[in-house]
């Protein structure tokens, strides 16, 4: 069979059918996405990335058009769509109302016990899952609403994880977080990633969280998927990504306007780091210090 | 007299069986009228905690929080400190109360006591404020992250308060949505005089703020001008927090021995500084 894990043909849609508020969220989506791929999604607010990302985990059903999990429509036999939310997992946008239960632990042990798994495996694969978001251990016993906005937000995503799912949906796990823990979120996002080979859709309206991260970019505007490339290739098209309300990450943005003064910088740079590969002996030659002669142009 | 005036101020969280979870610890701090501030802080060091203590959402375990020379401590003047500060809640949810946008928009100014012209007029400046006038007549359940987001924001425009506190606003918002919101909120601040406090984990929009508070672990760890504050590269690192881009990368290519001008806060500074440094010979280069 194919090598695609997910793939949608002509996927369409709308809120509230056939009603006045009739919405079409979703517009005739045909993309396939890779086994062990990971892809960033971006758009404007309203865009459809939420309602895209149900339709693929099936909580949401088509209006027309099919989702193929491995090839089979999710939908074929709707009494196992169940099934394909525990392959599917998916990580909310505000999954701080994911957490109900009495402690975070429960929380975490809920998914994996609605799989079948034992009180002592469930508990297992929780704290595994909670080292990964690095969820303070001792967090673990308290209330799930006594955590602040950014701890809750670690809680929501250990108990998607501690389900290991075959394909990992997040929705904007990244707001919310302080600088470091969006950093070590998305490094252990990554890390796991490279680990389970697993599938990664990571939904983000952080332009430079994507540009470090994402093989390929799923860009939806207005309902439609208007771009499905390489990170890089995306990333490229600067004035396209303006008009649908995107930006390129800052650090590309600099780099373009230094390729501009006529810097020979790949105008395709994700990352600081790779900026400054670059940019530190260009610099050095280019403006050597006034004592350092030798090197003057 | 400063408009919002802390003063020593210590907050706990009651937990069951008698626990206190100690959140502030002697809190001072005082922004004056008309200010922007912005407030950051890793998660969990009470950054939400505080802003709520601005506006009587809580009140301080010691301590004095005086708002406009009122203590927000005290019942009796509960609704006079909100009249004065607006709080937009960290998640968008928690704020939308009413069952159609405009109603929503519209709930705080009637809990004031605005006259009904004047709130119809309110809310729908507000929503054009935040672009989603064409919304009016929608559920906020039934937006998107973002959307919500706009209305919440909008619901506080509406109350024209003299200070507006907004807690994490754009951490739903995608990039141009984030600048219009920064950008309302900057004109808020620069027509209106309204005193700004910004809570955000986006060091890009806190070196717009005239002045940065950094908080950490329930204390105050840092205050000062934008350029004072992320000029300490390291030492925000250590407390979990970052700088924005240009200035990180301007940062390491002077550590790596690049003589630079100065270290820029933003993109747009940081361009104007790569061509006025190599304008000219770059252009040359290129020729060659
Ligand atoms: N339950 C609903 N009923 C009706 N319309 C809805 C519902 N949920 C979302 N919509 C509408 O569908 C469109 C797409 O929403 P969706 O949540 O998928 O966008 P999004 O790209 O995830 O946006 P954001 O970046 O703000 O999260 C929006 O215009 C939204 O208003
Ligand atoms: N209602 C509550 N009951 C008990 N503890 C709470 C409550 N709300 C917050 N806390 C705790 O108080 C501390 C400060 O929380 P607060 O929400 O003020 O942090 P914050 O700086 O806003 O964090 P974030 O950036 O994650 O939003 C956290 O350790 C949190 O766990
Ligand atoms: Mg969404
Ligand atoms: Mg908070």
């Amino acid at each position: 069979m194919s090598e695609w894990i997910l793939e949608t043909k002509n996927l369409t849609y709308q809120y509230s059918a056939g009603t006045p508020f009739e919405k079409t969220a979703v517009e005739d989506v045909s993309i396939r996405i890779g086994k062990g791929e990971f892809i960033g999604v971006i758009g404007h607010t309203g865009s459809g990335k939420s309602t895209l990302i149900q339709l693929l985990n099936g909580l949401l059903r088509p209006t027309r058009g099919q989702v193929l999990l491995n090839g089979r429509d999710i939908w074929q036999e709707p009494k196992k769509i169940r099934a394909v939310r525990f392959q599917v997992g998916m990580v909310f946008q505000y999954p701080e109302y994911q957490l109900f239960e009495e402690t975070v632990l429960k929380d975490l042990m809920f998914g994996p016990k609605n799989m079948g798994l034992s009180d002592e495996e469930a508990a297992a694969r929780a704290r595994e899952a909670a080292a990964f978001t690095g969820l303070r251990p001792e967090l673990l016993e308290k209330s799930p609403f006594e955590l602040s906005g950014g701890e809750k937000r670690r809680a929501a995503i250990a108990g998607v994880i501690a389900m290991d799912p075959e394909v990992l949906i997040l929705d904007e796990p990244t707001a919310g977080l302080d600088p470091r823990g969006r950093d070590v979120l998305l490094a252990q996002i990554t890390q796991y990633h490279k680990k389970r080979g697993n599938t990664v859709l990571l939904v983000s309206h952080s332009m430079e969280d994507i540009g470090r991260t994402a093989g390929r970019l799923l860009v939806m505007d207005h309902s439609r998927a208007a771009m499905l490339a390489p990170t890089k290739e995306v990333f490229a098209k600067g004035e396209e990504l303006e008009k649908m309300g995107l930006r390129v990450p800052q650090i590309t943005k600099i780099v373009q306007e230094l390729r501009a003064l006529g810097c020979p910088v790949d105008p395709s740079t994700l990352t600081v780091d790779d900026a400054l590969k670059q940019l530190i002996p260009y610099f050095k030659q280019k403006l050597p210090g006034k004592e350092a002669g030798p090197h003057a142009v | 007299m400063a408009f919002i005036d802390i003063k020593d101020v210590c907050f706990s969280y009651d937990l069951e069986a008698g626990v206190k979870k100690d959140v502030l610890h002697h809190v001072s701090l005082q922004v004056e009228r008309g200010e922007f501030v912005a407030l950051l802080g890793h998660n969990g060091c009470g950054k939400s905690t505080l802003s709520k203590l601005f506006n009587g959402m809580l009140t301080a375990g010691s301590g004095q929080v005086l708002i406009d020379g009122l203590d927000a401590g005290l019942e009796e003047n509960q609704l006079e400190v909100r009249r004065r500060v607006g709080l937009v809640l960290q998640n968008p949810d928690n704020q939308l109360v009413a069952g159609i946008v405009e109603e929503d928009v519209a709930f705080g100014p009637e809990n004031l006591g605005v006259p009904p012209e004047e709130i119809r007029q309110r809310v729908d400046a507000a929503l054009k404020a935040v672009d989603m006038y064409h919304y009016r007549e929608h559920a906020p359940h039934k937006l998107s992250g973002g959307q919500k987001q706009r209305v919440a924001i909008a619901g506080i425009i509406a109350m024209e308060t003299s200070c507006i506190v907004l807690d994490e606003p754009t951490a739903m918002l995608d990039p141009r949505g984030r600048e219009e919101v920064m950008e309302t909120i900057t004109r808020l601040n620069k027509e209106k005089g309204i005193t700004i406090v910004l809570i955000t984990h986006y060091m890009d929009e806190a070196v717009r703020a005239g002045r940065v508070v950094v908080m950490d672990d329930g204390r105050i760890l840092m205050d000062g001008a934008p350029r004072e504050v992320f000029g300490q590269v390291e030492r925000l690192k250590r407390h979990d927090l970052d700088v924005p881009q240009a200035t990180e990368l301007c940062y390491r290519l002077q550590a790596a021995g690049v003589n630079l001008p100065a270290i820029p806060l933003s993109v747009e500074e940081c361009v104007g500084m790569f061509r006025e440094m190599l304008g000219g010979r770059a252009d040359e280069r290129m020729d060659s």
